[in-house]
């Protein structure tokens, strides 16, 4: 690959500085969050409904803007791009979402062949006449996570854990240099869960890929993260290292409960927030 | 058997509470429907006329005389196929990037309201209006049916797609816009995929739609079979008429079949 994507060992890809969210119906999402993240980091990213997960994962690659703030990706400030600059950001940040978000009535070479439609130009992607290069890639990454059998099926057809291993495959064939991973296992039962993440944090060894990833199961987070943080309205109230993340956290993170008795089998799904429902919106305004 | 306990008899609320109000309203009703059946001026004389006259039209229909217009029969049929067929291509191709600014999720407010305006204007008319103003434009023939027919085509498909775009699991769009897709990419592969099998089950809809106007605009000058059916009637040739209206039903009938197995075919 042309790209540079490592200017040097051990410097931050991912810069997030003082970054806020407010939503027009007033809620603050995000209220002043700054981390880094190196590269071949996985970090979870915990806090309970509405403490602005989704919002961060969304205003790094602006599928949300960001109201104040600024997010760095390889030295590019993210906030500022429009148009093409914030396409070619984009392809750079692979995403995996909670319920796959798969073209349901697409074969699944076509949902993995999406995963380069930032670096094809429009008729090309029409008369799905990707370069072969990138439909040899689509073929090894669909063996990488042991979909080979199912490259002419829709994805309506498939399981979910099967659908998200579509998902990975599609942000992986974007050659991305950061994944940004929205509850990738809210809607799987615990044994798929487990293998999805270790899945998506073995590929993140593979490729020294830092990822971000947003979830509801605090076990399954420290199990699998080299790397926590905890969100609380719209505040970081904890980073750390997995082991650090006792009791007392927890409770700062989420509240007092009695954290013996987790089941994270048993999560139950808060209804919408507020800030749900303007994400959403302002989400979906950025299709326009 | 124990005696059951006292019960509680239970009635369903009525829609309106004030006894009053309710039965005010229902005695209303009745007045006013007694009112207006006793202002009808039947001229029972002319129901008898009629009655023998009406005899002649059902005789020609059981009798339908096939052969001796056969050649405007089937030249009104062609006429109407045609404009049909045509009408439904052209209409539905421009219904679609209207239907697409037509979807308050997809396009800017601008183009929003203009392509519902669009809409609004083409909905707004019945099919024989507009054909009367394109036949008073172009002239009698079928050139102003095919124009009348396309243009409701357009007020039809490009609302029901553009609804259709608003109701589309916007995730899948979302996903797609991450991986830095452009704006018609995003279109291409989180939209069309979605809506594509109803844009071509409405189409086929359509085109039954679009048959059945035909014939009736051909009766205020737009061509086609509805103007061979009129000139029958108007010539009394009740027979020749008989043998329209089978042929319409036929093909109607036809078409019907065809699309419900096409559209079952897409899904």
């Amino acid at each position: 690959m042309a790209r540079s994507r490592l200017a040097s060992p051990g410097q931050d890809m991912l810069r997030v500085s003082s970054l806020s969210k407010r939503y027009k119906g007033g809620e603050d999402a995000l209220r002043g969050v700054t981390f880094d993240v190196p590269a071949g980091q996985v970090v979870a990213l915990i806090g309970p409904s509405g403490s602005g997960k989704s919002t961060l994962i969304r205003c790094i690659n602006r599928l949300v803007t960001p109201t104040k703030g600024r997010v760095e990706l390889d030295d590019t400030d993210i906030t500022r791009l429009g148009g093409r600059g914030l396409r070619r950001a984009r392809r750079l940040m692979g995403m995996i979402f909670q319920e796959y978000a798969l073209v349901e009535r697409l074969t699944v070479m076509e949902n993995v062949l999406s995963g380069r439609l930032g670096y094809v130009p429009f008729w090309r992607s029409f008369f799905r006449r990707f370069p072969q290069s990138d439909v040899d890639k689509a073929f090894a990454l669909l063996e990488r996570v042991g979909l080979s059998e199912h490259v002419g099926k829709r994805a309506s057809d498939l399981s979910g854990g099967q659908r998200q291993r579509v998902g990975i495959a599609r942000a992986l064939e974007q050659d991305p240099a950061l994944l940004l991973v929205d509850e990738p296992t809210a809607s799987l039962d615990p044994k798929t869960a487990r293998q999805i993440m270790r899945l998506v944090c073995e590929v993140c060894r593979e490729r020294d890929l830092p990822a971000i990833i947003s979830m509801h199961d605090v076990p399954l987070a420290k199990m699998f993260a080299d790397r926590i943080i905890g969100l609380r309205a719209g505040e970081i109230v904890f980073d750390g290292p997995p082991a650090e993340l006792d009791k007392a956290v927890l409770t700062e993170i989420y509240g007092e409960e009695d954290w013996t008795q987790i089941h994270p089998e048993h999560e139950v799904r808060p209804e919408e927030s507020a800030e749900d429902r303007h994400a959403h919106e302002e989400r979906m305004a950025g299709l326009r | 058997m124990s005696t059951p306990a006292a019960s509680t008899r239970w009635t369903r609320p009525p829609l309106i509470g004030n006894p009053w109000l309710r039965w005010g309203l229902y005695l209303g009703v009745a007045l006013y429907l007694i009112a207006a059946v006793s202002t009808l001026d039947v001229n029972w004389l002319r129901v008898l006329d009629g009655l023998s006259n009406g005899w002649r039209v059902l005789e020609g229909f059981f009798a339908p005389d096939f052969t001796t217009r056969s050649r405007d029969i089937w030249q009104g049929m062609e006429e109407s196929l045609t404009m049909t067929v045509t009408s439904t291509v052209v209409g539905c191709l421009i219904s679609i990037p209207i239907g697409l600014g037509a979807a308050r999720n997809v396009a800017p407010l601008p183009v929003y309201a203009v392509c519902r305006s669009i809409i609004a204007v083409s909905r707004a008319f019945q099919e024989i209006i507009i054909a009367i103003l394109f036949v008073a434009m172009f002239g009698f023939g079928p050139f102003a049916g095919f124009l009348t027919l396309s243009f409701a085509t357009i007020g039809f498909m490009a609302k029901l797609l553009a609804e259709d775009i608003e109701d589309i699991q916007e995730a899948q769009a979302e996903a797609i816009r991450a991986t830095g897709a452009s704006w018609w990419q995003v279109v291409n592969y989180g939209i069309q995929p979605q809506v594509m099998p109803r844009l071509i089950g409405l189409s086929l809809y359509r085109l039954d739609i679009n048959f059945r106007e035909s014939a009736v605009i051909g009766i205020v000058g737009a061509g086609g079979i509805g103007a061979t059916l009129n000139t029958a009637m108007s010539r009394y040739d009740y027979d020749t008429a008989g043998a329209i209206l089978i042929m319409i039903i036929a093909v109607v009938l036809v078409a019907e079949y065809a699309s419900s197995h096409l559209r079952k075919w897409v899904q």
